[in-house]
């Protein structure tokens, strides 16, 4: 029994391995592809969301007060006087893209501010600021703006002041903390759309393929049993998958440093430990057993790969909404039971072990239940191989 | 002589599809592929099933090499029930239909090594058993050519030397020499003489009437799903060619016109 099974599986593996433009599209380009994707999405954003270091906003001003203007200069501003009949040519410049701010005092602003009593009421001295959001340099203009106007109004009536040593570090969160964050927010979605699409490629054309070809029917007339040809098939197609999964899961990772600008130094994939990585090796191992069972039995129902990969595609649907129950929840779940279920159970562990909260029990009932959902899985496989309506319909 | 097939009552039906009613021009919701058939096969001897495209001679022998279950009926292999035991029914019998395909991705070498695991031949059984196949059907000098670079006379040389890896003492062969070229056809003509020799037990289906001439013993006659006549070919045949005797039989069954 062992030994046919094994049969089943090296041959898999020999299809697979033997066709190098099969290796290239399922193992090593997703990896690539998440890469070179996940490197330029983030080097894109970056872009279009930061200027340049040596930026220098160019400000346009009406009764701009010396002290204000003196603080603008200090902050690399280049700001220019100009009349209030020539406020409305400004607010065209900027809507234009030709300036990047225009800034409008009260008249009289700094006596205005001098005398003005807020315990008293009444309307207080206006500073307008105009700037062009679809601009990334006319918005960051306008924060600096804003930032030196807080300052200023702080320097009028500075009764306290808040985290006021430049040195000193205010947010206490670990880089574990920070890490455990953005991982379990991200990579349990990843990982799992990742895997069922690589389970999706490998096993339509295993099941479905061998169908339509018609060389299933010829392994079906040996005298080995139909459950070790189902389960030497899962078995290969895991490792496959696994190989794929591995690959877009590293490519992922290499790209982290470029998707999270600014927080390079906080988000390391090296804080796990090695024990981290093992058990979520096995998480993925089981939930990997589970979909390429899943997409084995469905496509066992398609006389062709195509079929069956219209058979799959909703499954691929709930497989996305599954991972991103990870992005809403606050933590893994604690419910013990929540962990019977399939492809949620493996999606709560990974949030728990990317957030550095592994919890043994969960990760035992998860494994468990994935395995016994495989058994059933490979015995309904079993069944439908035994079938003649499924298998010659 | 001994009994090495005993087929009794056989029978298979068929739901159809509303596509495939209107191509049958039936209302009926099932078709009586196979009515209860019943023959044996001796040790040593080539029996044929004759009869027209449709007539059930195909899905016979898919059930009696255990593709398809019967609806009811049983057949023996050696005394083993295909019902009861289908995987030791595999272990004795070669099955070579156009219906199964080889990987084409595979080499025939690989191929033969790959079904000789499958069929739990030891591996110097096994070189022994591809070294002579091979150099009967000439398959030695494609043997590490991929199956899907090779023409379909050289496929079905391939397939006939998997068909029989282990070494069964039955082996069924349905239309072997379809879409053959007529040097291939002859190959596999001859291979059917020659397991006869070995002592083997061959069941050939085929709607040629020079094949069966030519290797049958005896020859049952399949019509609409029933076993019209199963005899000697010289007792079919009466005295007359068996293709004018089998028209003869057939417009005794069937009323319409050929």
């Amino acid at each position: 029994m062992k030994n046919a099974i094994f049969t089943i599986m090296k041959k898999e593996l020999r299809r697979f391995f033997g066709d190098k433009r099969m290796v290239f599209s399922t193992i090593i380009m997703p990896g690539l592809m998440v890469f070179i994707m996940y490197t330029f999405m983030g080097d894109a954003m970056s872009k279009q969301f930061s200027v340049d270091d040596k930026f220098s906003p160019k400000v346009e001003a009406v009764n701009m007060p010396a002290d204000v203007a003196g603080m603008a200069k200090e902050m690399g501003m280049k700001v220019k006087d100009i009349p209030s009949d020539k406020l409305d040519g400004s607010k065209k410049k900027v809507s234009d893209k030709k300036l990047d701010l225009c800034i409008k005092f009260d008249d009289d602003f700094a006596a205005n501010v001098a005398s003005y009593d807020c315990t008293k009421g009444g309307t207080a001295p206006q500073v307008s600021v105009y700037y062009n959001s679809s601009s990334t340099e006319s918005e960051t203009s306008f924060n600096k703006m804003t930032n030196l106007l807080d300052m200023y109004e702080s320097q009028m009536a500075n009764k306290f002041d808040v985290n006021s040593d430049v040195n000193g570090t205010y947010d206490v969160a670990t880089k574990e903390d920070t890490t455990g964050m953005v991982m379990s927010m991200m990579m349990p979605m990843l990982l799992l759309v990742f895997l069922f699409s690589a389970c999706m490629s490998v096993g339509t054309e295993s099941i479905a393929g061998e169908k339509e070809r018609g060389t299933i029917a010829t392994m079906l007339i040996t005298p080995i049993s139909r459950g070790n040809i189902a389960l030497g098939k899962i078995i290969a197609l895991s490792f496959i998958a696994l190989l794929s999964g591995a690959s877009s899961t590293i490519g992922t990772m290499l790209s982290i440093p470029s998707m999270m600008v600014g927080a390079e130094e906080s988000v390391k994939s090296d804080a796990y430990g090695v024990e981290t990585y093992v058990v979520l090796a096995l998480v993925i191992l089981s939930t990997v057993l589970v979909i390429v069972t899943l997409i084995s039995i469905v496509s066992a129902f398609a006389r062709t790969t195509k079929e069956a990969q219209t058979y799959v595609t909703p499954f691929m649907i709930l497989v996305v909404l599954i991972g991103v129950s990870c992005m809403l929840g606050k933590g893994a779940q604690k419910d013990i039971y929540m962990y019977a279920i399939p492809l949620y159970n493996s999606v709560q562990c990974m949030v728990g072990i990317f957030s550095f909260k592994i919890v043994l029990s969960h990760i035992i009932v998860t494994i468990a239940a994935n395995i016994a959902c495989t058994g059933i899985g490979v015995f309904v496989l079993t069944r439908m191989f035994n079938s003649e309506k499924i298998m010659f319909n | 002589m001994e009994e090495l097939l005993k087929v009794e009552n056989l029978k298979k039906v068929f739901k159809l599809s509303s596509k495939q009613q209107k191509l049958e021009r039936t209302k009926e919701k099932t078709k009586i592929a196979v009515n209860e058939i019943s023959f044996e096969a001796y040790k040593g001897e080539v029996f044929g099933l004759l009869g027209p495209n449709g007539a059930g001679k195909t899905t016979t022998l898919r059930m009696l090499a255990t593709l398809i279950k019967p609806d009811s009926g049983d057949a023996f292999i050696n005394g083993t029930s295909l019902v009861k035991n289908p995987e030791a029914v595999r272990e004795k019998i070669g099955f070579l239909t156009s219906e199964l395909k080889l990987e084409e991705f595979f080499t025939p070498n690989y191929l033969f090594d790959f079904f000789s695991e499958l069929h739990k031949v030891p591996d110097d059984v096994r070189d022994e058993r591809k070294k002579m196949l091979f150099e009967l059907f000439g398959i030695s000098k494609f043997a590490e050519v991929k199956v899907a670079d090779l023409s379909t006379g050289m496929k079905q040389k391939i397939s006939l030397a998997i068909s029989i890896v282990h070494d069964p003492d039955i082996i069924i062969f349905d239309e072997p020499t379809n879409g053959l070229d007529v040097l291939t056809a002859k190959v596999v003509t001859d291979f059917i003489a020659t397991l006869k020799e070995q002592g083997k037990t061959v069941i050939v289906s085929t709607h040629i009437f020079s094949l069966i001439e030519k290797v049958c013993d005896r020859v049952g006659i399949i019509i609409d799903g029933r076993m019209i006549q199963c005899d000697t070919l010289d007792n079919i045949k009466d005295g007359l060619s068996l293709e004018d005797r089998f028209f003869e039989i057939y417009k005794e069954n069937v009323k319409e016109e050929i």
